[in-house]
């Protein structure tokens, strides 16, 4: 993949013909595997992450809390995600990453109802695109909400990047690359919280915080989805 | 797999009332302000068979930054750059919580969280390590070696880092025929070419208040933590927010105004350790 000459045009559009502030089209499902106790399925674009729960399930000794569930999260790109094959090991970025989005959800899982257990969250990215852990966020939200978990609120998750000075939402993968910035924003609106941010890139301070201005508002787009999809799986539900 | 923190000191906890009441009348517990670091010594050149070296302390945390260059292969898509390898240690003499054994969460985060706010902002220009454009390159590892814990391994970790990149000097070394790299014993007088200088700034959210610099009680009492770098300019190269609490847009803002006012502090200090550097070593000849 070479660097772009350009990422946005003189009408304003993206290389895929994105708006800076529109965000790639978005598939959600919940319930998507059998064995998990919560699941989903999220797409952005070609961005596409599988998350599992199982839990709350009695804790490893090691592990136990006294006063509240024991989250473990796991972030993991399958061998076939990326454009070279990746080596399944769990690389230094895999690790941070699971770090980061266990303390994303820490703040939403209402851990202190399950004290000793363990629930376990598992996020593959099936295939990649940039955006792979805000993906993950989000379908992790949902999965906690499909297995039935206690939580404060949902979450979703959203990158916002610059190119050709100007911010953009939801970097694609040449975007993420090439681009001046990538910074990847996870936040419960129903709370008002922020619960990851990251930067890799430089911006002034003015853009960091219109950056997390426009990230908030397509978080705000992307939970009523997953309501969307929780509330109409429930209605399948109730069908069958 | 990532886990809830499961080895967690409990005392800080217990004492986190009495904590919040000196915050309530603007005060902390080592007499600071919310707004000031601790007290900071920064030595370079502390070891002689690196590179570059450096140790720090902030309060009782103590970091020593080690930098070895050694010729090797640039990376397939960067043929005419050098390498940076940043990696940090928490060594296990530094704290009780720390274990033997691979690099864990923490460290990899720590490691990762400096190299990029030095890689995205170029502060190392890493095209002037190039020895034969696509052959052979100087790869720069800078290991971060965390000697004693109290809190906020970031910011030391990064003036740490800063100080010994500052005042590393290249190798002397002779192309051989067979093409090889033999890099001699001697130390040549040539510094990095470094394009700017970075700092960290780590603020603590303990309920509703936002404070610099915390040290190891305050990190445990706090529900998160951000790291924000900047350069001199006071351009944002760097962040992430650290632990497992949320933060609103309006206690983000608040961290960025307070981070990049600490900054300058950071800044100078670091330019003060540097210039005495400097005088001592004219001092020497």
């Amino acid at each position: 993949m070479a660097r772009p000459q350009r990422f946005i045009d003189d009408e304003g559009k993206r290389l895929d013909g994105r708006k800076p502030d529109e965000i790639r089209p978005v598939k959600m499902q919940v319930g998507v595997l059998s064995n998990a106790d919560g699941s989903a399925l999220v797409e952005y674009g070609l961005t596409k992450v599988l998350a599992a729960v199982y839990g709350p399930k009695e804790s490893q000794k090691s592990i136990s809390l006294p006063d509240r569930a024991s989250l473990r999260v796991r972030y993991h790109m399958a061998p076939f995600s990326t454009e070279e094959r990746k080596n399944p090991a769990p690389s230094r970025r895999e690790v941070e990453l699971s770090k980061v989005l266990r303390e994303s959800l820490e703040p939403i899982v209402i851990t202190d109802y399950f004290p000793r257990t363990s629930i376990d969250i598992f996020i593959e990215v099936l295939q990649s695109d940039g955006g792979t852990r805000t993906v993950g966020a989000t379908a992790a939200s949902l999965a906690l909400a499909d297995a039935g978990i206690p939580m404060k609120a949902l979450v979703a998750g959203v990158a916002i990047g610059k190119v050709d000075n100007v911010l953009i939402v939801d970097l694609n993968e040449v975007e993420d690359m090439y681009g001046d910035a990538d910074m990847p924003i996870v936040a419960a609106p129903d709370l008002g919280q922020i619960t990851l941010y990251q930067l890799n890139g430089v911006l002034s301070k003015e853009e960091f915080h219109n950056a997390i201005d426009m990230a908030m508002k397509v978080i705000n787009k992307l939970v009523d989805i997953e309501k969307e999809t929780l509330r109409n799986s429930y209605k399948e539900a109730g069908e069958e | 797999m990532s886990t809830t923190p499961f080895r967690v000191q409990i005392i800080p906890k217990i004492k986190k009332e009495s904590y919040l009441n000196l915050y309530r009348k603007g005060q902390r517990a080592d007499e600071r302000d919310f707004y000031s670091p601790r007290k900071i010594s920064i030595q370079t050149n502390v070891l002689e068979k690196a590179n570059g070296s450096s140790l720090v302390k902030l309060g009782n945390t103590q970091v020593m930054a080690g930098i070895k260059i050694e010729p090797g292969e640039p990376f397939f898509d960067t043929p005419d750059q050098g390498v940076l390898q940043v990696h940090a240690e928490l060594v296990p003499l530094a704290s009780p919580q720390f274990e033997p054994g691979p690099p864990d969460e923490n460290s990899i985060e720590l490691a990762r969280v400096i190299d990029r706010s030095l890689r995205d902002p170029k502060a190392v220009d890493l095209n002037s390590l190039v020895i034969r454009p696509g052959d052979k390159v100087w790869m720069i590892w800078l290991d971060l070696y965390i000697l004693d814990y109290d809190g906020n391994l970031f910011d030391a970790s990064m003036l740490a880092a800063m100080a010994a990149l500052l005042t590393a000097k290249m190798p002397e070394y002779e192309e051989l025929e067979t093409g090889e790299i033999k890099i001699s014993k001697n130390i040549s007088n040539n510094p990095i070419k470094i394009n700017k200088k970075v700092v960290t700034v780590t603020t603590a959210k303990v309920e509703n208040y936002i404070l610099v610099d915390p040290n190891l009680d305050e990190e445990i009492i706090s529900d998160t933590k951000s790291v924000i770098a900047f350069d001199e300019q006071g351009n944002i190269v760097g962040a992430q927010k650290t632990g497992m609490g949320s933060l609103s847009q309006e206690e983000i803002d608040n961290i960025i105004n307070v981070s990049s006012s600490a900054a300058q502090v950071y800044f100078k200090l670091l330019n003060d350790a540097l210039k005495s550097e400097v005088k001592e070593e004219k001092g020497d000849k």
